[in-house]
């Protein structure tokens, strides 16, 4: 299994990431969105972000969970190379994301997009051997 | 499966029947070049919007159009008020993104030497790129007013002048903002960048007038052959992106809601008349005016920069126009007034003298219709017509429209190379992020010339000037 691959979009960004469990999905699927900006290898995990979320939909989630990494990338100025999440289905799901980071510094930062948002166009989760979401972003 | 017919040179068919579920057929404007550079998938996604409730004759595409998310980016479709929707899908995550020129009195050979400077200056002056935060500071009170009164609030801070605002769509500030709708999130990342250019195709470039192909109309517009003028490019930044995702996730939930079938889900909407409806206009108001500001700001700080080199120099609005919105219009639908909501996603408004909605300076002749080329390609500037109402709601094209993959363009040139080839056509280039040039590289887009002569045929805008790039600012 790979984590995740880029497929063939005119405009935007368009992929898809695996996982045995869907924690590990989410995971990779957060670090396929933020390698569309910036080579993780050049980000130090120096500081670390929570986020929790919660959701009656796993694909909803699973939105959310994308689209908050996008605002924290823009409002805290920081850009982020590993993503743990945990999950929990009590009735709801319950997300709780810790990623690793640092803050912008654009002489070691190379951007070679900016992600705007996460879309939903086309974008699904599917469990056949493994769990897979596709997504599409704009740039 | 049904195949596409031919209208007519630049008009292509989608009809009933190509996907399940279309209300109405839809309708492509392009040549037969451009036909063969239009994907599968923007043709299903044409065919998607014509699925929705309530449209009204045809769910169409721009000949810039190319794949986007929910409708294809050069997509506009227009629903009645009474049984119809209004889509995020339809505006984009960048609402009122758009265009605005300045023109100058001054002749291109004055400004030549002085172009590295001036682009330098500019850079300084303007805030682009990751990360950038205005020189603005404006306070969460202030951040209300741009929501509410767009360039409106910027002229009253000192941004521009009265004048100004006669010549911006909708006057620089629409109705139907409500700052309520706007989250703490969206507040978040809108009031550090107000008065920022962004990233991606955003840009700030100095131009001349190349060729006038309309004297008369140039001549109303302001312009002439050799003159300096300047184009701004840009949206409502993180505000106008976090609004839509917002909203997105509750409309997600109201096409549950209100039953509605939809073929993507990008397509998430709510019947006009619902609160989840009237939320998310109220809401993406806002983020229009935010950007009305945000262009607003900028211009004033080009003119600042221009008169610290030109002194008596002028850079009057000729005219701003928004690309990615969704708005209250007054159409003749089979002989009958109606009241709709017109969604331009990539598209231009382009009135034409009929229409009161154009500015009183050219309502002789129709509105300017401000068609940015890529960076280092060719900008027009073209004029609204009554014809337009007829074909398409009143719109046009609203750039030259992508052709080739970021992942294809990233792996064919280097930002590096793309600079120096601009600098050998003698086109100054000023970015923050030199990677991400090559992902705008000239050669990613449709050549702008042939998608503004499918315009100027089918008669929706006419051809007014061209202008050329002389340096550039980008993100």
């Amino acid at each position: 299994m790979i984590p995740f691959e880029y497929l063939e979009h005119t405009a935007d960004v368009k992929f898809r990431a695996w996982g045995h469990s869907p924690e590990e999905m989410l995971s990779n699927a957060a670090s396929a969105l933020f390698k569309t900006m910036v080579d993780p290898a050049a980000i130090q995990a120096k500081e670390s972000w929570t986020v929790e979320l919660e959701d009656a939909e796993l694909e909803q989630l699973a939105y959310r969970w994308l689209s908050e990494i996008v605002f924290l990338f823009e409002t805290e100025s920081a850009v982020f190379s590993t993503f743990r999440v945990s999950l929990k289905k009590n009735g709801v799901w319950k997300l709780q994301g810790e990623i690793g980071g640092e803050r912008i510094d654009l002489k070691r930062h190379a951007f070679e997009n900016e992600v705007k948002a996460v879309t939903l166009h086309q974008f699904q989760i599917k469990k056949n051997d493994h769990w897979c979401l596709q997504a599409i972003l704009d740039v | 499966m049904v195949d596409i017919i031919k209208i007519n040179d630049n008009t292509y068919e989608v009809p009933i029947g190509y996907r399940p579920g279309m209300r109405v057929p839809g309708r492509i404007f392009v040549s037969s070049a451009l036909r063969e550079m239009v994907e599968p998938g923007t043709i299903d996604q044409v065919a998607n919007v014509a699925t929705l409730p309530g449209i009204v004759k045809y769910s169409m595409a721009m000949p810039d159009a190319h794949l986007g998310y929910g409708f294809p980016i050069g997509g506009v479709a227009a629903f009645r008020e009474d049984g119809g929707i209004i889509s995020p899908g339809g505006v984009g995550f960048d609402i009122n993104c758009g265009v605005r020129l300045l023109r100058s009195d001054l002749e291109a050979k004055s400004v030549q030497p002085l172009i590295n400077t001036l682009i330098n200056a500019l850079f300084e002056a303007v805030p682009s790129g990751l990360g950038a935060t205005g020189r603005l500071h404006a306070t969460d009170q202030q951040l209300t007013e741009t929501f509410i009164s767009g360039s409106k609030w910027a002229v009253e801070e000192g941004y521009g002048v009265e004048a100004d605002l006669a010549h911006c769509e909708e006057n620089g500030h629409m109705a139907g903002a409500d700052p309520a709708q706007v989250s703490v999130k969206a507040r978040k990342r809108g009031r550090p960048q107000l008065g920022t250019l962004g990233s991606g195709n955003h840009f700030l470039e100095i131009q001349r007038v190349e060729e006038i192909f309309d004297e008369d109309v140039a001549r109303q517009f302001g312009l002439f052959k050799g003159q300096i003028t300047v184009m701004i490019h840009c949206g409502s930044r993180g505000a106008g992106h976090q609004i839509c995702t917002d909203h997105l996730e509750v409309l997600s939930k109201a096409v549950k809601k209100y039953n509605i079938e939809i073929p993507d889900k990008q397509l998430a909407c709510a019947p006009l008349g619902s609160p989840e409806a009237d939320r998310y206009f109220g809401g993406m108001v806002c983020a229009a005016n935010y950007a009305w500001a945000n262009r607003h700001i900028i211009a004033h700080w080009t003119r600042e920069v221009f008169n610290k080199y030109f002194p008596d120099a002028n850079l009057d609005l000729v005219y701003d126009v928004a690309h990615n919105v969704a708005k209250i219009e007054e159409h003749d639908v089979d002989g009958r007034r109606e009241r709709l909501y017109v969604h331009r996603k990539g598209a231009t408004r382009s009135f034409g003298p009929s229409r009161s909605e154009v500015p009183e300076a050219y309502r002789k002749v129709g509105q300017p219709v401000l068609i940015p080329g890529s960076m280092g390609t060719p900008s027009y500037v073209l004029c609204g017509n009554d014809r337009a109402l007829e074909v398409s709601f009143g719109s046009a094209c609203h750039g030259a429209g992508r052709v080739m993959s970021r992942s294809k363009a990233i792996k064919m040139f280097t930002g590096k190379n793309v600079q120096a080839a601009l600098n050998r056509d003698g086109i100054v280039v000023k970015a923050t992020s030199p990677g991400m040039l090559a992902e705008e590289a000239p050669q990613v887009y449709k050549p702008s010339g042939d998608v503004v002569d499918v315009v100027h045929n089918l008669g929706i805008a006419t051809k007014v000037a061209k202008l050329v790039p002389l340096g550039v600012s980008k993100g």
